[in-house]
């Protein structure tokens, strides 16, 4: 007993010694909480319907994040009552497995935005970004007014979309190599977005600004904020059964 | 490092060493923080025994107790259906004019509507119902399609202008200026006529003729004197409440453009229980209006 107290004070007074040993703790904290969740059936569930986002989602998402939407408004759905009565149903862990970075939390100034998707109309959002008090009298966030006057800076989405695949986001090489096309077909009214909707199923393609001659910032958000949440249909009976089979959460 | 000694001051051992003088000396930790360190640990061994935490290969261990947080919510979700299960039952059964007549059924579903129209549709017609641009405000008396509660009804179920609900109530406007109806110089008239019949302005040259281009386009759906038709969802203009605005601006946009509300039909997206619930909650908010005689005649009109 006595030498291990008295090795532990040559720990406690070496530097070196202390910070290896303390890493060494910090490294099996890590792997004992963070490592199963690479391995554990509901981490890594997969569900029906999920896909990689289109360009213009992505490109919507891009502005989301640019604007700091995250600041204020959530992305997931917690099991409670409350969250589910007022949201919907609760968010699946892959419902978010193309997301990068995820947009998770429960700091809500906003409401969560994990179901939002087809609840509103495209006019409703379009009216409520530009002037969020025109419809909702007591809100406090800000107008993004100036999306509606900016054209989508179109960048090279092929170069997005690879660098996506690259970090395990299953694009196919049609996806990737029509990805500045697929850009403004969605927005199109005029294009046919069939081949679109065939490799993004769910893909809802229509002009979302009511600006119909110009692809603007305001469409990839409406875009982004219009498929959030709708791709997987939770209340599926193959859902329901999967659901069942791991309530252990 | 020097040898451990008694301190002389309080008979203590000291752990050894010292700086300038000063050393430390080795009094054991205080009972009180070292059970309540052996009690966590007793807790904590508690804890990972009794619910989920220690992860395996390609689950984590249940626990004794089986918790889990959706398990959780799933009992808190059947202990509320159940405790309403009754209740929603009658409200189901119940004709929504039944349920006007009920006062019991009446109270139970306006409360539940009351519940529902936060969720869904305080977004666009505002949290006191009192609407905004674009969007009726549902205190008034003013209705587009009809303010019985057997109409409010029809309208929630299968909405305005709903893209593919054939039942949706469907209406539109033409677009005067755009499509080249009317010249510019005309809607200009035609916005001084219905501001005059609305009281917002003094008679003037401009209306005198709009009102002769009122009688021959718009009447036909607004009426002669402006006081709307329920049928085809046109509002009444002879008052000072407006949909979208009563200025010029956006009178001549509304003239110019034509304007196309939709409003969803909600038959599709919630329960019918839930329906009726906001159709009673609505009818009560100020404006409801007593079914007309004939109540089945309005039902098929309705249709």
């Amino acid at each position: 007993m006595t030498t291990i107290v008295e090795r532990h004070k040559t720990l406690e007074r070496n530097v070196t010694y202390l910070g290896l040993a303390a890493f060494a703790a910090v490294i099996v904290g890590g792997i004992v909480e963070i490592a199963p969740l690479f391995w554990i059936d509901n981490t890594i569930e997969k569900v029906d319907g999920m896909r990689p986002y289109t360009p213009l989602e992505q490109a919507g998402r891009d502005i989301y994040i640019r604007e700091g939407c995250y600041n204020c408004h959530s992305q997931m759905i917690r099991p409670f009552r409350d969250e589910v009565e007022r949201y919907g149903h609760y968010s699946l862990a892959a419902e978010s497995m193309y997301d990068h970075p995820f947009q998770w939390g429960s700091k809500r100034t906003g409401p969560d935005l994990a179901r939002v998707g087809n609840r509103y109309s495209d006019e409703w959002h379009v009216q409520h970004l530009k002037d969020p008090r025109a419809v909702v009298p007591e809100s406090i966030m800000p107008t993004y007014a100036h999306l509606a006057e900016h054209d989508l800076n179109q960048g090279d989405m092929v170069a997005e979309l690879r660098t996506l695949y690259q970090i395990g986001v299953p694009y196919s090489q049609a996806d990737i190599a029509k990805a500045n096309d697929d850009l403004k077909t969605q927005a199109d009214p005029a294009a046919d977005a069939t081949d679109l909707i065939k490799r993004y199923p769910k893909a809802q393609a229509r002009d979302f600004d009511g600006d119909p001659a110009r692809l603007t910032e305001m469409d990839a958000l409406v875009a982004y904020l219009q498929m959030l949440g709708t791709l997987v249909d939770v209340n599926a009976p193959a859902a329901q059964e999967t659901l069942a089979k791991e309530k252990g959460r | 490092m020097s040898k451990p000694r008694l301190d002389d001051a309080t008979g203590v051992e000291t752990v050894g060493h010292e700086w300038d003088g000063i050393e430390e000396l080795n009094n054991p930790l205080p009972r009180w923080w070292l059970w309540s360190f052996y009690a966590c640990i007793v807790f904590a061994i508690g804890y990972c025994v009794a619910y989920p935490a220690i992860p395996l290969l390609n689950t984590s261990t249940k626990g004794m107790l089986g918790w889990s947080s959706r398990g959780d919510l799933a009992k808190e979700m059947t202990a509320e259906g159940l405790r309403t299960a009754s209740l929603r039952a009658e409200l189901d059964k119940a004709s929504i004019e039944q349920i006007a007549a009920d006062p019991r059924l009446r109270r139970a579903a306006i409360d539940g509507g009351h519940a529902a129209f936060k969720v869904n549709c305080v977004q666009c017609h505002g949290n006191g119902a009192a609407g905004s641009a674009g969007y009726p405000n549902l205190n008034d008396d003013d209705w587009l399609w009809g303010g019985d509660v057997a109409t409010i009804h029809q309208t929630l179920v299968d909405g305005v202008r709903q893209p593919g609900d054939d039942a949706t109530r469907m209406s539109q406007m033409p677009a005067f200026g755009r499509d080249g109806i009317l010249t510019a110089a005309q809607v200009q008239d035609v916005v001084s006529h219905v501001r005059v019949i609305a009281g917002e302005e003094k008679p003037s040259a401009s209306a005198q003729r709009g009102a002769a281009i009122f009688e021959a386009n718009c009447a036909v759906c607004h009426g002669a004197g402006g006081e709307g038709s329920r049928a085809v969802g046109a509002p009444k203009l002879a008052d000072a409440i407006w949909l979208y605005g009563g200025d010029r601006k956006t009178l001549t946009q509304t003239i110019t453009n034509a304007r196309y509300g939709v409003m969803p039909a909600w038959g599709s997206r919630l329960d019918p229980v839930t329906v009726k619930m906001l159709a009673t909650y609505v009818h009560s908010l100020g404006g409801g209006e007593e079914a007309p005689a004939p109540v089945p005649d309005i039902a098929a009109a309705a249709k």
